[in-house]
């Protein structure tokens, strides 16, 4: 069993008003120190897979077909086995 | 009689409007479930899309709008209706989505739909708001110069009145220059104007460039408009309806379901 942890964010330029609201806030509450903020999404999927490549091939295209908006979205997949 | 599917599934929430706004257009609406285009219910209660002749996708928060609006939605017809579907657009029957309904269009890449490749990747996308929030207020809409047969009512008239509700209706395209080649092609179909001719937030509530609220596809015959039509059916939807209108008179909307309704039934 393999555990894919998979992060889905906005690529460079797409706008991202959870990220800009969020960090308002942050300032709001006094922390000026952060320059930004992105949002992401992270799904942890357990997956069955024979080896590590194997179910990380089957998660990119899990995140082509529904996690990620190819036009909008970057994603990050991380396979650990567990 | 021109038959309408009106698709819904754990979340739709709008199916009565578009039942209803096709229903006073003169069509005949059935409200199908997306398990019965499928085997995995009784044989007596499964359903044909082809039996059909409009497919409307209606508003609401389908599958919980998880993961991104529309999605579930649209991954689930891809994958227990798609040939259906696929046959449904190639005979150039109309579908048509709004609000919810839309978002599952694009992320079925039924909408723009340039490519022609039907069933693989979004080609575009409706993302949140620029606001960061929901928005709900009456919209001003401005029929563009568009090859969608269903706007000829509104084509050179006055701007209407359709409700806007929603919190991811922020077109991305891939490109910047591709909305003036959608523009180009007729497939803008609705673009947001306000009073005074500007489309400044309010006016467009989500921050869509080019103030787009409803894409059309190269045919002409898939509709996705993100203001409801269909809460404008009648004058006493409209929020002006004490103060000069007719509250008996039609809704700004009705001719778009009257358009598609005839449109089917000429086909």
């Amino acid at each position: 069993m393999f555990l894919a942890e998979v992060q889905v964010g906005f690529k460079e330029g797409v706008a991202d008003p959870e990220g800009a609201n969020t960090q308002k806030a942050l300032h709001l509450l006094g922390f000026d120190e952060v320059e930004a903020v992105r949002s992401a999404k992270t799904f942890q999927l357990e997956v069955d897979a024979d080896d590590a490549d194997g179910a990380r091939q089957r998660v990119e295209e899990m995140c082509t077909q529904l996690l990620a908006n190819p036009v909008v979205n970057t994603y990050d997949i991380e396979v650990t086995e567990r | 009689m021109t038959r309408v599917a009106v698709l819904r599934m754990e979340g739709t929430n709008n199916e009565q409007d578009m039942h209803r706004a096709f229903a006073e257009a003169g069509g005949d609406p059935a409200y199908v479930h997306i398990k019965q285009l499928t085997d995995r219910v009784p044989e007596t209660q499964q359903v044909d899309l082809l039996d059909y002749d409009v497919l409307a996708l209606p508003g609401g928060f389908s599958a919980g709008d998880y993961v991104r609006a529309g999605a579930i939605f649209a991954a689930r017809l891809e994958a227990q209706a798609g040939e259906a579907l696929q046959a449904f657009h190639e005979d150039e029957r109309p579908i048509v989505g709004v609000c919810n309904g839309f978002q599952v269009l694009v992320e079925l890449g039924l909408l723009p739909g340039d490519d022609g490749d039907e069933a693989a990747e979004p080609e575009a996308a409706l993302t949140m708001n620029a606001s960061d929030h929901y928005e709900c207020r009456p919209s001003l809409l401005e029929a563009s110069e568009t090859n969608c047969p269903f706007l000829e009512p509104y084509e050179g008239e006055d701007a209407v009145v359709f409700p806007s509700a929603h919190a991811e209706g922020r077109l991305e395209l891939p490109r910047v220059e591709d909305l003036d080649e959608l523009a180009d092609r007729g497939q803008v179909a609705f673009r947001y104007t306000g009073p005074e001719g500007s489309s400044e937030y309010p006016w467009n509530p989500n921050g869509s460039p080019g103030d787009v609220a409803a894409l059309t596809d190269p045919t002409g015959t898939v509709l996705g408009i993100m203001p409801h039509p269909d809460r404008a059916v009648h004058a006493w939807q409209h929020p002006d309806w004490t103060r000069g209108r007719d509250p008996e008179a039609r809704g700004d909307g009705l001719a778009l379901f009257e358009a598609i309704v005839d449109h089917a039934g000429g086909a």
